[in-house]
């Protein structure tokens, strides 16, 4: 049978959604980033919303977002992501506005302003990649490195006594009533990755209810920083990562879990 | 339609913030400037525009605020003074370099460091080289009376849009505080959404329609080349601002033996100490600056062909006498006076400087 007899449109299983565009996605092969932002213009498309969305880039290894995504898009500056989104959803109110970050951006440089908006309430989304490392920079130590982790700049490993603990920058947003969804994901398995789209969505339907801000973690590996091939990137991330950054739910309808 | 109204200048921005249909104020308090967004959450611009008023968690988050705003095509202001202006200087240059519209007013007071709450002019290097990092230009507007804080609003607006920079208000603690009558404009609309989108949709991140490309706000650029190609584009930009957007006002200077060149407070405090030398015989003329940047440099270069000399008085310890001697170029002596650090010089302080360094020597 002729390969062009398969490629029917009846015989499709999967179609990237028109809101990726069509440039080769920058990251490492096996990154989760390239997952992270398929799976959030997907819910975006689904929704109908796309007309209506504005997202915001952060400076990390997701600074290009904006030549992925295929929608209007700001690019902040390093931690700003969240001030930023404020400034857009308080003039456009009726609009979708999500920031997209990493864990250095986010609860690093940008503690503040995430803690803020957060605490404010602010009717947006926040997708948080943290793979526990500042990839884009080449591997240093972030808030969410491990005890023990070695990165460029904790090359002995972690010493907690003199670099602090990990930050459960979530666990501590979960916290502020502002947060009204908040959850903790991965995107390593076709399973993981179903979970953390079907959050995405529930992120996206909060602001649409206008019930404040909804946050979703993605644990994701940075196999590049971390010097692993990507499979034993995936394993060292469900072995080390997820014990400390458990995924699931923390915050659901504005309840904090457990 | 306009109003007549006793205001401090801090207040004058606010309330006309409000009448130049702006959309959106994020600020964080600080002395001498808090009146401002103090202002305007009593006055409540929600209910008389629709204006959002925000007091942002620190001005790092405030001009980031405005950064979000102005991509979309928004009227946004932020203000503050010295230190609070140094914490905005990243978001500043990432403004410039995307070339979005906003207006920053900065009520200066003495530094460096925490300083001191009393006037100064002692931002003016910050405020027209740049400031952050980066090759950038605002444009400065140094308003000299509780009218010009008013006044200044709209017309910052009308450039920030018109060139796509922003644009600083260069206000100090004396102006910010005083009180001086004031006539108000009367109330522009705020656009529509629609408007807004009609206007400015090649550009801001309003939403993608099917109809057009997505609007991306980003001054970033990883080919040096490119950059290189948008650093001259911007340059460009800056210099039809040299040709065109020069401001000043010239007091007694057709038959002046000798100008005192000044902006802001400083430019009303000279204002009398001119008085008082005329009243001895000398025949001084004020030289006012309006905008700092663009600099006025080729009015004073032909200004120093028929003075015999020029003082450049400004409140910090010698800032604007670079430019007024570059603009001077060696043709005559040019000399700078000024207390700092939060002193306001006084007019007859001015005439024994002018008289020292001028017109004996
Ligand atoms: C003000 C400022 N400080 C530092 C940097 C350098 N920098 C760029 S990306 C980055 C870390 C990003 O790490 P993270 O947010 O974890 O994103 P990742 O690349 O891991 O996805 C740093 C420190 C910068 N661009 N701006
Ligand atoms: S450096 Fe790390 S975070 Fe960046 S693209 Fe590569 S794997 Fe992903
Ligand atoms: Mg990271």
């Amino acid at each position: 049978m002729d390969i062009k007899e398969i490629i029917k449109p009846e015989n499709l299983v999967y179609q990237k959604t028109k809101l990726m565009t069509d440039a080769p996605l920058s990251y490492c092969p096996g990154c989760g980033h390239g997952t992270a932002h398929r799976i959030t213009m997907e819910v975006v498309e689904e929704m109908g919303i796309w007309e209506d969305t504005i997202g915001v880039a952060p400076v990390g290894c997701s600074v290009l977002a904006y030549d992925f995504m295929n929608i209007d898009m700001t690019q902040a500056a390093h931690g700003r992501a969240p001030a930023v989104a404020t400034g857009i959803k308080r003039t456009w109110p009726e609009k979708f506005v999500f920031t997209y970050q990493g864990d250095g951006d986010l609860a690093a440089i940008g503690g503040n302003e995430t803690l803020h908006a957060c605490n404010r309430g602010e009717n947006i989304v926040i997708i948080f990649v943290n793979n526990g490392i500042y990839g884009m920079t080449g591997g240093q130590m972030a808030p969410t490195t491990l005890p023990g982790m070695k990165s460029s700049t904790s090359p002995y490993g972690r010493d907690i006594a003199t670099m602090g603990h990990p930050l459960k920058m979530t666990e501590l947003i979960a916290q502020l009533p502002g947060t009204y969804f908040v959850t903790r994901q991965a995107v390593h398995t076709p399973a993981a990755v179903r979970k953390a789209k079907k959050a995405i969505r529930i992120a996206f339907e909060t602001q649409r209810e206008k019930k404040g801000l909804a946050f979703v973690e993605i644990v994701s590996n940075c196999n590049s920083g971390w010097k692993m091939n990507p499979v034993d990137a995936n394993n060292w991330m469900v072995d080390n990562m997820f014990p400390y950054f458990p995924l699931g739910d923390i915050k659901v309808n504005g309840e904090l879990i457990k | 339609m306009s109003e007549v109204k006793l205001m401090k200048g801090n207040e004058a921005v606010a309330e006309a913030a409000i009448l130049a249909g702006v959309d959106a104020y994020f600020g964080y308090p600080i002395t001498p400037q808090s009146e401002v967004i103090e202002y305007l959450m009593v006055e409540r611009p929600e209910d008389r525009t629709g204006m959002v008023v925000l007091q942002a968690e620190s001005e790092i988050a405030a001009i980031n605020m405005v950064y979000g705003a102005a991509g979309t095509g928004k009227r946004v202001m932020t203000s503050s003074s010295s230190p609070g202006v140094s914490l905005k200087q990243e978001g500043i240059s990432y403004i410039a370099g995307s070339e979005l519209p906003c207006v920053i007013v900065n009520v200066v007071r003495g530094g460096p460091g925490l300083g001191t709450i009393q006037p100064s002019q002692a931002d003016y290097f910050q405020s027209t080289k740049g400031g952050g990092h980066g090759d950038y230009r605002l444009l400065v507007l140094a308003p000299a009376s509780v009218q010009e804080m008013a006044d200044f609003v709209d017309l910052a607006f009308d450039l920030a849009f018109k060139y796509r920079n922003p644009v600083m208000i260069l206000s100090d603690g004396v102006i910010g505080q005083m009180m001086e009558k004031i006539t108000l404009p009367a109330q522009k609309p705020r656009l529509s959404n629609e408007e807004i989108i009609e206007r400015y949709g090649d550009w801001a991140t309003t939403g993608k329609p099917s109809t057009r490309e997505r609007n991306i706000i980003t001054s970033l650029e990883l080919d040096p080349y490119r950059q290189e190609t948008h650093n001259h584009k911007l340059q460009a930009k800056y210099k039809k601002m040299e040709e065109n957007e020069v401001r000043f006002e010239a007091i007694n200077c057709e038959d002046a033996d000798y100008v005192i060149v000044a902006y802001g407070s400083s430019a009303r405090i000279s204002q009398k100490t001119m008085q008082l030398a005329r009243a001895k015989g000398h025949k001084v003329g004020l030289f006012r600056l309006i905008s700092l940047f663009p600099f006025p440099k080729n009015e004073l270069n032909k200004l120093a062909d028929t003075v015999k000399g020029f003082l450049a008085v400004e409140m910090s310890a010698g800032q604007m006498i670079e430019d007024v001697r570059l603009a001077v170029n060696g043709k005559k002596p040019a000399e700078h006076y000024g207390r700092f650090g939060g002193v306001v010089h006084s007019p007859e302080e001015v005439l024994i400087a002018l008289e020292q360094k001028i017109i004996g020597g």
